[in-house]
């Protein structure tokens, strides 16, 4: 999910740079006024163990491979302003020393990878965890944030794609988050069952993120508004405009390949004015949003699965 | 150590790499910025920026089958975007504009690592005032990649040596054991190295 220099245009590099810079400038001031030193090194190492972590590869369908992330993670484990920091100091280095991610597309990166990801990622994960309120629910909304965190942030890397004019979202939309779904289940597990195995030989590190007083800041809510904020605008700017279009872009590149016929597969499409009068055609969005909606609390479900599978060992073996 | 595959010609000598970072991270910066914002159909500044860093790659003595073999390693990507980009109308245009405006910068950032050492990035960094946390971050990270990935690699050899081999979900779970291990020893190392600095007076 790195974009290289030269996918971006002028605007999305604005965009999102300023984004970047007021999302990792923010983190920096928060920890500052609470920055107890320890924390430092300790940032440096998360860093470092994300880097190495991010080596590892995992097979996903059709020969292609994902590599784990680590937002979540690190935002669970740290903090959510530690986890946009850890990713951007990552995400500098990859690109100053192995060229992977470009340096004008840097604000770019850290706002998918850093913001999206970790900040993002982190609130999915204390929202779901207000929902099951025992030990192994936090590995429920772990796995979940962790998948969709991953979705989002391809999501949100096709938008700034599509309004740089290199991609279309109709071409770019459904490869990007197809392969991102299924990503975000290794995402899912890995986040998973790494806590799980931290968490089996020293709880005290996991219960530091697992707390329910883990925002961090002093004044809470107003963080989470502002943080929010950011988040919003950049999904604003780079997504909600195509993905109100979507089902218009599907069309058109049904035609071009060809196939526009077997999609609209409708009982006798005698003339291509019936075609508009389909009762379904008018609330296509409010379908999408509900098939979003559905493909969540799906993926829940699957998550609160893996997480009673995977998850049985830590409960007995921690004293 | 034996992890310089990061940034193994960055410390080499020749014209380029004596030549002050500074100067080195602005020009790259400088030429990556015209490549994307010049629009393609100004043809003459990309074979010119072309020519002046095969020039660079020549004078500055780093093998260019290294930079071919890099290039290569991210190219695959680039031209699935690029092909991707046909899609749509006028993709022509866009199609060779990524291409050739993503080797360029490629090459350039590559061009730029592997000819100045990471530190001497830092201390520009620090000159143009960027905040003093976030450098000792990017210097404490840098430091612990290789011991980091030393560690890794010491942790899947005892496994190999166990003759421990795991398929499907049992793979999954060793993978996130050995990951989870070495967060911890991260940990357990950060507060060794906190104490040590705490003990040279660091705040």
């Amino acid at each position: 999910m790195h974009i290289p220099d030269g996918f971006l245009d002028t605007k999305t590099i604005v965009a999102t740079s300023a984004l970047s810079l007021l999302g990792v400038g923010r983190a920096l001031s928060v920890l500052k006024t609470r920055m107890s030193s320890r924390k430092v090194p300790l940032m440096g190492l998360a860093a470092a163990f994300i880097f190495v972590a991010q080596m590892i590869n995992f097979p996903v369908v059709g020969g292609t491979s994902g590599h784990f992330l680590g937002a979540v993670l690190v935002a669970v484990l740290l903090g959510p302003s530690e986890g946009i920091l850890v990713m951007s100091v990552v995400l500098i280095v990859q690109c100053f020393l192995f060229a992977d991610g470009g340096v004008l597309a840097l604000g770019a990166n850290i706002f998918n990878m850093g913001i999206l990801a970790a900040l993002g990622g982190y609130y999915l994960y204390r929202l779901a965890a207000v929902l099951i309120w025992s030990e192994r629910g936090k590995f429920v909304a772990v796995a979940f944030a962790a998948w969709f965190s991953t979705v989002l942030a391809a999501v949100c890397c096709t938008g700034e794609l599509a309004w740089s004019g290199t991609v279309a979202w109709s071409a770019g939309f459904p490869a990007m988050t197809g392969i991102h779904i299924l990503i975000g289940i290794g995402e899912a597990l890995i986040t998973t069952l790494v806590l799980a195995a931290i968490y089996a030989a020293r709880p005290d590190l996991v219960s530091i993120g697992m707390a329910p007083d883990a925002g961090g800041e002093a004044r809470p809510l107003r963080g989470v508004l502002i943080n929010g904020s950011l988040i919003i605008i950049g999904l604003v700017l780079f997504v909600l405009p195509f993905a109100s279009h979507w089902p218009d872009g599907l069309e058109k590149i049904a035609s071009v390949f060809g196939f526009n016929s077997k999609v609209l597969s409708r009982p006798l499409v005698s003339s291509p004015l019936s075609d508009y009068r389909v009762p379904g055609v008018g609330s296509l969005p409010r379908a999408t949003a509900l098939a979003g909606i559905i493909g969540a609390i799906l993926v829940f479900g699957i998550s609160f699965v893996l997480a009673k599978i995977v998850i049985s060992k830590p409960k007995g073996r921690v004293p | 150590m034996h992890h310089d595959f990061l940034d193994r010609f960055a410390r080499l000598d020749s014209p380029i790499h004596r030549l002050p970072a500074v100067l080195k991270m602005a020009s790259a910066l400088l030429l990556v910025l015209t490549v994307i914002i010049t629009p393609l159909r100004i043809i003459y500044p990309f074979p010119a920026v072309a020519l002046f860093l095969i020039l660079i790659i020549a004078l500055s003595r780093v093998p260019a089958l290294f930079f071919l073999r890099r290039l290569l390693l991210f190219e695959p990507f680039v031209v699935v975007v690029a092909a991707a980009s046909l899609l749509q109308p006028a993709g022509g245009m866009t199609c060779a504009s990524i291409i050739i405006k993503s080797t360029l910068s490629l090459t350039t950032v590559l061009l730029m690592s592997n000819t100045t050492p990471f530190t001497e990035v830092l201390g520009v960094l620090r000159r143009i005032h960027v905040p003093p946390a976030f450098l000792t971050l990017l210097a404490l990270m840098y430091r612990y990649i290789f011991v980091l990935i030393d560690e890794m690699q010491r942790m899947k050899r005892a496994r190999l040596s166990r003759t421990f081999v795991t398929r499907g979900m049992r793979s999954w779970r060793s993978i996130s054991m050995i990951t989870g291990q070495l967060f911890l020893r991260s940990t357990e190392r950060a507060e060794r190295i906190f104490a040590a600095m705490s003990a040279r007076g660091w705040k």
